[in-house]
């Protein structure tokens, strides 16, 4: 069983009069990369903060260690911190930088000079270490700024969407190395973002806020094929949510007409259902397996995303879905078609935003 | 009526929470001082915040030397008084003039310069950076930078105090016909050193009203890009307003 190296119990922080987090309890495991996930305002970057000790919460614990850390100040806490927008001091060679934080700890220079070189190694910057921040391109300076976290060694190295100033291509390949680099160092992890893909693709464990609350913890996979509300559902990836009638069954009521199997059995009452885009089939003839769902549909509008079409069908109740048609060829879907979704692919959602 | 008192009440603890605010950031100051100095940080702001000023200093204390000289003199020798003016020029500039107007030099060059750059520094990150690396900003940032200005103020204010009677002597001499001998002459026989001192003392009061309030709007500057105008343009204007505050209490108790 892995070891508990931070939890957060019961926070709640104001600004003023407003309350920005609301009652967040999470637990982080001991070499876990979990990711804060959520729009823009939703407190992953001030639950981030209180965790560094820049902001102290104004109800509920954190534990760092097995210490309880909320009135420490961020310099006794044995954290560190890759900043946004890198926080590098400009008039510091990269060598100097990554030693700043050695330095104020007093250490002798010999140890200084062995663990930058080996973080500055690890990062891929050996042979830069006497240029300034503003003679480097962006994925470097954060290259720096990541080598100046790791050499502190810290319990848990904090990251506050590091990679938001990056081009697509850059962040792709500089979210592979974070990772590996992470994988290899076991350094127990905490990512803030707002991106999904890099949320999913980088996590052992993934947290979504909406607006200051928690609503799901879990790994990847799980969040994303499990949702636990609509909220979640729709903000990880692009999803169908659709109202039905459950009855304490696998078959749940759609319409007057239209009875879906679920994935698991639903409770009595109005419940959302999720259903991937990528999960539901097109055909011109309703020729479902046992285990599918069918529905007749008409084809609004089509998009061809290169790898795969997306088509906006309605139904007959008027509620228009999303399909994604991969590797489509030359086949474009038109009109009057039957749409397909097996029931181990659709996801009763039990809890209301 | 009740919102107008609202509105006031409201103003007025504002005011008494910013003028808080900066004092603790003061007394924390004086408390970082304590710690052992970075001398090469305060030579660096010495070097930046005080030589990069003197030009400046010199162009504005000299034309207000002239200037003052063009509007006394002509009274002065029609009343006789001719034998007074350079010291009477001597003793406006080295009590008032040359520390407030440096003063109000400094704020605009210097107050400005620490304000950006610290707003900057904020707003970048790099304040937080220094935090969880176990550095105190206010003994990194405002220490060497108060230092500075403590001792560049004054020295400015030596070179503008001299400059300013240097512009007075250039126009009593070739614009209103007063001998040489007898401008320096009046200076040695009306002005004492405390008409000096006391302006070298206000000064370094301007200092640190320069350096606290340049150092807080910065560290208080609101984030994005526009946080830093206005930090730098609230940290000016303050600065101005205190430093006239400060010189009419100052002059109130070193010269009656």
């Amino acid at each position: 069983m892995s070891e508990t190296v931070m939890e957060l119990k019961h926070i709640n922080k104001f600004f003023g009069s407003t309350q920005v987090i609301h009652d967040v309890n999470f637990k982080v495991q001991k070499g876990d990369f979990v990711t804060l996930l959520g729009p823009s305002g939703c407190g992953k970057t001030t639950i981030l903060r209180m965790i560094a000790g820049f902001y102290e919460p104004d109800s509920g614990e954190i534990h760092l260690a097995g210490r309880q850390i909320e009135r420490v100040p961020p310099y006794a806490r044995n954290t560190a911190m890759v900043f946004q927008e890198y926080a590098l001091f400009p008039h510091m060679t990269v060598f100097e930088n990554v030693a700043y934080g050695l330095r104020v700890r007093h250490t002798e220079d010999s140890v200084v000079k062995k663990k930058v070189g080996e973080a500055l190694e690890l990062m891929q910057l050996l042979g830069m270490e006497d240029r300034y921040p503003n003679q480097m391109s962006g994925g470097q300076q954060q290259r720096v700024a990541v080598a100046r976290a790791l050499v502190m060694q810290p319990d848990v190295l904090l990251l506050d969407e590091p990679l938001s100033n990056l081009d697509a291509k850059l962040r792709e390949s500089v979210r592979v190395e974070l990772r590996s680099i992470q994988q290899k160092m076991g350094l127990t992890t905490i990512y803030v973002t707002h991106d999904q893909q890099e949320a999913l693709s980088m996590s052992d464990s993934v947290i979504v806020l909406q607006k200051g609350f928690l609503r799901q913890q879990g790994k990847p996979h799980e969040i994303y094929f499990a949702p636990r509300t609509p909220f979640v559902a729709d903000f990880i990836g692009t999803t169908n949510l659709i109202k039905v009638n459950g009855d304490d069954a696998l078959l749940v009521g759609y319409d007057e007409d239209t009875v879906l199997q679920a994935d698991a059995v639903c409770p009595k009452g109005e419940h959302t259902l999720s259903i991937r885009p990528e999960s539901i089939r097109l055909s011109e003839k309703p020729s479902p397996s046992a285990t599918d769902n069918i529905m007749p549909v008409t084809v609004v509008r089509s998009m061809f995303l290169g790898e795969k079409m997306r088509y906006f069908v309605q139904d007959r109740k008027g509620q228009e879905w999303i399909a994604d048609i991969f590797d489509p060829g030359r086949k474009i879907y038109e009109g009057e078609v039957y749409m397909l979704f097996a029931a181990d692919r659709t996801h009763v959602i039990e809890e209301d935003d | 009526m009740e919102h107008f008192l609202e509105k006031l009440g409201s103003a007025v603890i504002k005011w008494l929470q910013y003028i808080g605010e900066v004092v603790l950031l003061f007394v924390e100051t004086l408390r970082q001082m304590k710690k052992p100095l970075r001398i090469h940080h305060m030579f660096a702001q010495m070097a930046h915040l005080g030589v990069d000023t003197l030009p400046i200093v010199g162009l504005t204390l000299l034309f207000t030397g002239m200037v003052m000289t063009l509007q006394v003199a002509h009274e002065f020798i029609r009343f006789g008084a001719q034998s007074t003016i350079g010291g009477v020029i001597t003793i406006a500039v080295g009590r008032e003039l040359g520390p407030v107007l440096v003063g109000v030099v400094a704020a605009g060059r210097v107050g400005a310069a620490i304000t950006a750059e610290i707003s900057t520094m904020k707003v970048t990150e790099q304040i937080d950076a220094l935090r969880v690396m176990a550095t105190n900003p206010v003994g990194y940032l405002v220490v060497p930078r108060m230092l500075a200005c403590m001792f560049m103020v004054p020295v400015l204010t030596i070179f503008g105090d001299f400059i300013g009677v240097v512009g007075g002597w250039f126009v009593a001499v070739f614009r209103s016909g007063i001998s040489s001998y007898l401008y320096w002459h009046s200076i040695t026989m009306f002005v004492e050193a405390y008409d000096i001192t006391g302006g070298l003392i206000k000064s370094v009061v301007f200092g640190i009203i320069i350096a606290v309030l340049g150092c807080y709007c910065g560290l208080k500057a609101p984030n994005g890009a526009e946080g830093v105008g206005l930090a730098t343009t609230r940290s000016v204007v303050s600065a101005i307003i205190m430093i006239f505050c400060a010189n009419c209490f100052l002059s109130l108790i070193l010269y009656q």
